[in-house]
């Protein structure tokens, strides 16, 4: 692929994960009370791998949700059209729960924003973390991830395309030029 | 998607599948803690109401609110209210004030297609005359899909006051479109002679027709027809076209029996055949309110910079 550099391969997208949940378990000192909810799209698969991640170290099975953003973004006024909405699940009760939060790409933290702006619509966590794949930089909001799986300088107008076995048939974070990738939050 | 929402003839299949697809989202946010998400901030929606309603009404301002579009109710009863430059000015009052979207309700068929000529705004209609009542016809499409997944071949009968009714004709439209076989039945001086030219197939007689279905949608009686002799007597209606527990046992295994309600208990439809699990009545008033998000984010929710001012 011209232009792509090839920032993360499958063995190194599946080390961070096994190396996150082991910190997501530190840092909680256990599996109690834990919830990951993953953003769509692929911060949903994420959050999945990381609940078997921690299935097998701890034996604890996490509740996994799926958030979608769309309704709670910043920039709805400024498209032509309206964004496309991704189903949402959250089947559990959030109250008092410390939440992950679990995204592939942590930019410029507006998605976070919204995501956690949603996120209370559903209840008041005891707790937000935030796991990402890939931090790149660049942040227009006071937003930090708790868990990182790499972090990346990056120029701003590059993108950071995030492919993942479930949806794309492989496991992969490239780099790519300016233009090249898909709009996403 | 068109600017507007005036017919069902605005949209296209692939619209259609959107706006469900995009409906299914909004019943998720309808059983959360808090049934409110800040899409459509900022936004104004304004309700014109030349007839009364209830029900469609407080379903769209439900769906702004939950929108959190501000939305302002303005509804002009009574007769006193003439068509044209009435219609005019308060169009060109709600345009001054910014309004965003228009949901209007009309006695007079092609109302809001007129509105469009004189606001910036998007229009929706909620009914006008014996026209078109489009959102009233996804609400029901939604409902259909959710219950028994396809529209292909789907046997579908609307039964009743099909000549007066703005329901039956967008229902019918957006059923042939998305690939539903259509039957219409009831009193041949309440069939439109123009039927057939819709792709639908006619019938006069609903015990023919109840065996072979998969959604019996029926209409409300209105009772004001009777006295204009479109039929001999109430009484009469129901014993012939209503659905009574009888023709209940005709309907086969997982029909779905519908209305768009009111309804006349005891007239087109008995009391008890009213509370049966097939029928799903309180389904479309519940989606419709996720169906009406759906179609005012899909409209609003691109508007860019052309957003209405207070200019």
């Amino acid at each position: 692929m011209m232009g792509a550099v090839r920032l993360l391969d499958a063995a190194e997208i599946r080390r961070a994960v096994t190396r996150i949940a082991h910190e997501i378990l530190e840092r909680n000192k256990g599996a109690q009370g834990l919830v990951l909810v993953g953003i769509a799209a692929r911060g949903d698969d994420l959050a999945r791998r990381l609940a078997r991640e921690i299935k097998r170290i701890e034996g604890a099975v996490l509740p996994v949700g799926v958030l979608d953003i769309t309704f709670y973004r910043d920039d709805i006024g400024m498209r032509a059209e309206a964004p496309e909405v991704h189903e949402t699940r959250i089947d559990f009760d959030v109250n008092a729960q410390t939440v992950v939060l679990v995204d592939d790409v942590l930019f410029s933290g507006r998605t976070i924003r919204a995501a956690m702006d949603a996120l209370v619509d559903f209840g008041r966590p005891a707790a937000i973390q935030l796991a990402v794949l890939v931090d790149r930089g660049h942040r227009e909001l006071p937003i930090r991830a708790d868990f990182v799986g790499k972090n990346a300088p990056t120029r701003k107008d590059e993108d950071v395309r995030v492919a993942l076995e479930e949806v794309d048939g492989e496991d992969a974070v490239f780099v790519e030029e300016p233009g090249r990738g898909v709009d996403r939050p | 998607m068109n600017r507007h929402l005036l017919s069902i003839g605005d949209v296209t299949v692939e619209d259609i599948v959107r706006i469900l697809d995009t409906a299914e989202s909004f019943r998720e946010v309808g059983t959360r803690v808090i049934k409110k998400v800040p899409a459509l901030r900022g936004r104004t929606v304004v309700n014109l109401f030349y007839e009364n309603s209830t029900r469609t009404r407080i379903s769209f301002e439900l769906a702004a609110k939950r929108l959190s579009a501000d939305v302002i109710n303005f509804s002009a009863t009574g007769s006193s209210i003439a068509k044209g430059e009435s219609l005019k000015d308060t169009a060109l009052t709600l345009q001054a004030m910014g309004a965003d979207a228009i949901v209007i309700r009309h006695s007079s068929a092609g109302a809001p297609y007129t509105l469009t000529k004189w606001v910036k705004g998007r229009v929706l209609n909620a009914g006008d005359g014996t026209h078109e009542h489009p959102t009233q016809a996804l609400l029901d499409l939604y409902t259909i899909r959710e219950r028994l997944g396809r529209f292909e071949s789907l046997r579908v009968a609307i039964i009743g006051d099909v000549l007066h009714s703005r329901v039956a004709r967008s229902l019918a439209f957006a059923l042939v479109k998305v690939g539903a076989d259509v039957t219409i039945a009831g009193p041949p001086t309440l069939i439109p002679p123009d039927a057939p030219a819709w792709g639908v197939q006619v019938s006069y007689d609903v015990d023919e027709v109840l065996p072979k279905l998969d959604v019996c949608y029926l209409l409300r009686v209105q009772r004001e027809r009777q006295r204009q002799q479109y039929f001999p007597s109430v009484r009469e209606y129901a014993r012939l076209f209503g659905l009574t527990r009888d023709r209940v046992e005709m309907l086969p295994e997982g029909a779905l029996i519908m209305h768009p309600g009111p309804m006349n208990r005891g007239v087109e439809i008995d009391s008890d055949v009213a509370d049966l699990p097939q029928a799903v009545m309180e389904e479309q008033v519940t989606n419709g309110i996720a169906v009406r998000m759906s179609l005012l984010y899909l409209m609003l929710g691109g508007m860019g910079s052309e957003v209405g001012g207070d200019d």
